[in-house]
């Protein structure tokens, strides 16, 4: 009883809030008033039934932190997909099935679908990248797009201009953005996490204005038009096959990712992006150097964004600064949170979900960024860890278990 | 000199717009140390609020200074609506998580409340009546200083007066004042942290819909994407006077604006967020702690 007040009072209160953008609409110019009065009803419907589901799921995950609190629920248990990821067995049987799907799915659906692979397959080196940046060091760059833009970028201007190909841009976009990684790095050394978040956010429109206003070097917001697609040996190829190629070298590419990422993940810098991550003071204080870490962390995160940049310019083969908004960012980012942060195999479903999604329900195109808004603060409060919680690695000494077990 | 002066006067009108809307932000980031970044929306939802007002008011009939004063009243009032709402729905779950997650929470909310108006209403840019009145008496000296940018300087003056007695004599500010130096004190000594934290919102958000309705009365236009672009630059505005400091952010406000007026009046208007952005770097590399700001030995 108690709770059916309550929700009535907050799907009230909906209704006032939304009163004004929901159901009054003027035509300033033709002076007309629109009153949708049955938006009111949904509006009370909708929140009245979301807010029983709010309060339990908001009681269910206070439980569950009472609980870790007190020790009784074992939160290092490692819940059921975590123990099938640990088991090598199943672990190499799944990869070596899913690279056969992979690579047989050009010749199984067509060129359409292929085309859509790819850009999903570009979000998902994007959001492997950046989750070096955010997942590993827990530095939030909310312009990473800005290093999307300086492969793209690199690779229209030096095929319009010199007439360079694909392959030879490809190392470069990916070493110019990793500069330009390292130049915007060093003045925000210095900075913590929010502080971090608004220069990022700043640097990214900073490049897109300049995209947009030097005309002279960028052609402006028209763009650039006729860059080469990627080519091999020389050979020329109808849409369908350079479609098919593109694929293939985006799965490349994804494959690559995956491998130095995952190693990285585990490595001595990557053991130290981790711990920078979680204490900077402590961190320091155990004799990392902080500045090469950070910058390690943006120049390697801003290399795979200049890779893919490259890549993105040779498939659409037209880029202008329209490409690179906050917008791409905040995907890129949602992408990053919504897989889990800091895990790979989260990040590749997280992009999957989020590119696929909307382009399978072409219906619903113009809710993508509502949903896309609304999951990143319910992910937040009741699910933080993402879609697949990182692991990190453990090492055990079996030995010693033996030995004290035979005294 | 003429025109370096309107530039100036332009320059102080754009910043003290940035001011208001940045104190919200540096309010809230005293008090939690959260980048509230749907701040931005709360203004654009203030602006379109009062268009919506606005232009059912004039169908049905009013004049003049009714219109600016209902509209405005109503603005102010959902903006705290708002305000109020998104912080209990948004921030108050996150109050013991670790930092990134209320910020991520909180870029979620302003693409979530971006796009709730863009489809609860239209992508379009709408006309927004110029409410402000040509007065009288502004006639010798319009060529410089139009009437509507005395209203904005004006209003945030007096708004900022009120804001500084607030915060300064009213138990209210004196319990937002403990809070900000140490909530776990605050609330040992009685004071309801999570009302004073509600409050610090629905003040933002009462001067973020001053802003927003000055604004898009002055500019003319409204549409679901303004709140963005002032957010960030309002936030720019609050760290370069030094993030948690009330006159900090005010200051902030108006060196930005300043920039941005004369860089775009003697340099070039295109570059006009270029200059913004690189003022921002270059006072954070220079003091990080902000113009006004105090640098805060962090403890283990």
């Amino acid at each position: 009883m108690k709770n059916l007040k309550q929700s009535l009072a907050v799907s009230l209160w909906f209704i006032f809030l939304t009163f004004p953008l929901m159901v009054v609409k003027v035509n300033t110019s033709d002076k007309i008033v629109q009153w949708r009065w049955m938006n009111i009803l949904w509006v009370g419907l909708a929140i009245f039934l979301l807010s029983f589901v709010w309060r339990h799921a908001l009681a269910r995950k206070e439980a569950r932190q009472m609980a870790a609190q007190s020790g009784q629920d074992d939160l290092n248990k490692p819940t059921r997909i975590q123990a099938m990821l640990e088991d090598q067995k199943l672990r190499t049987r799944a990869m070596f099935a899913l690279l056969i799907v992979a690579l047989a799915f050009p010749w199984v659906f067509d060129t359409y679908q292929s085309t859509i692979m790819i850009s999903a397959l570009i979000y998902v080196v994007l959001g492997l990248g950046l989750n070096i940046t955010v997942g590993l060091a827990g530095l939030l760059d909310l312009g990473y797009v800005a290093f999307f833009a300086v492969g793209a970028y690199s690779y229209a201007l030096l095929n319009h201009h010199f007439g360079l190909g694909f392959w030879t841009v490809l190392p470069v976009g990916g070493i110019l953005s990793c500069l330009f990684g390292v130049i915007l790095g060093f003045p925000i050394l210095r900075l913590r996490g929010d502080y971090l978040a608004i220069v990022t956010l700043g640097f990214g429109m900073i490049i897109k204005v300049v995209l947009e206003n030097w005309s002279d070097f960028s052609f402006g917001p028209s763009g650039i038009a006729n860059i080469d697609k990627p080519s091999l040996f020389g050979l020329k190829m109808d849409i369908a096959a350079s479609t098919t190629y593109i694929y293939y070298i985006m799965i490349a590419l994804v494959i690559l990712t995956v491998i130095v990422t995952g190693r990285l993940k585990n490595s001595r810098i990557g053991r130290a992006w981790i711990a920078l991550r979680e204490d900077e003071i402590a961190c320091v204080a155990m004799g990392i150097d902080m500045a090469r870490t950070k910058l390690s962390a943006y120049a390697l995160g801003a290399f795979w964004a200049g890779m893919v940049g490259v890549m993105f310019a040779a498939k659409t083969t037209f880029i202008n600064p329209a490409s690179f908004t906050f917008m791409e960012s905040a995907i890129i980012l949602s992408i990053v949170v919504l897989g889990g942060m800091g895990s790979i195999l989260g990040v590749i479903l997280g992009a999957m979900i989020l590119i696929l999604m909307p382009e399978y329900l072409r219906a619903f195109s113009e809710y993508r960024m509502i949903i896309f808004g609304a999951a990143m603060v319910l992910m937040m409060i009741f699910r933080p860890q993402g879609i697949i919680s990182n692991v990190r690695q453990k090492y055990q000494f079996k030995g010693l278990k033996e030995k004290t077990e035979n005294v | 000199m003429e025109y370096f002066i309107e530039l100036f006067l332009g320059g102080l009108t754009r910043g003290s717009i940035y001011a208001l809307i940045a104190l919200g932000y540096t309010m809230v980031y005293g008090i939690i140390q959260l980048i509230n970044f749907a701040h931005g929306e709360i203004y654009m939802i203030g602006a379109f609020v009062a268009y919506i007002v606005c232009g059912v008011l004039t169908i049905y009939g009013f004049h003049g200074v009714s219109i600016l004063i209902i509209a405005g009243l109503l603005a102010v009032v959902y903006s705290c609506a708002y305000g109020y709402t998104l912080e209990k729905v948004a921030y108050r779950p996150l109050r013991n998580a670790p930092r990134l997650s209320p910020l991520i929470s909180a870029i979620g909310m302003s693409i979530f409340l971006q796009n709730y108006v863009l489809l609860a209403q239209t992508p379009d840019f709408l006309p927004f009546p110029a409410l402000i009145p040509d007065f009288e008496f502004m006639e010798p000296i319009a060529h410089i200083i139009g009437s509507p940018e005395l209203v904005i300087l004006v209003t945030t003056l007096v708004t900022m007066i009120m804001l500084t007695l607030l915060i300064k004599y009213t138990k209210i500010g004196k319990a937002m004042r403990a809070t900000q130096q140490d909530m776990s004190m605050a609330r040992l000594v009685g004071i309801n942290v999570d009302r004073v934290i509600s409050t610090t919102f629905v003040i933002g958000s009462a001067l973020a819909a001053i802003g927003g309705v000055l604004v898009a009365s002055y500019i003319g236009q409204v549409n679901f994407y303004i709140g963005f672009l002032a957010g960030v630059k309002a936030f720019t505005a609050a760290v370069l006077g030094g993030i948690g400091s009330v006159p900090g952010a005010v200051l902030g406000g108006l060196v930005l604006g300043l920039t941005e007026s004369f860089a775009a009046g003697y340099i070039s208007s295109d570059y006009e967020d270029v200059f913004a952005f690189g003022l921002l770097v270059l006072i954070l590399i220079l003091r990080p702690a902000g113009i006004l700001g105090r640098a805060t030995k962090q403890k283990v």
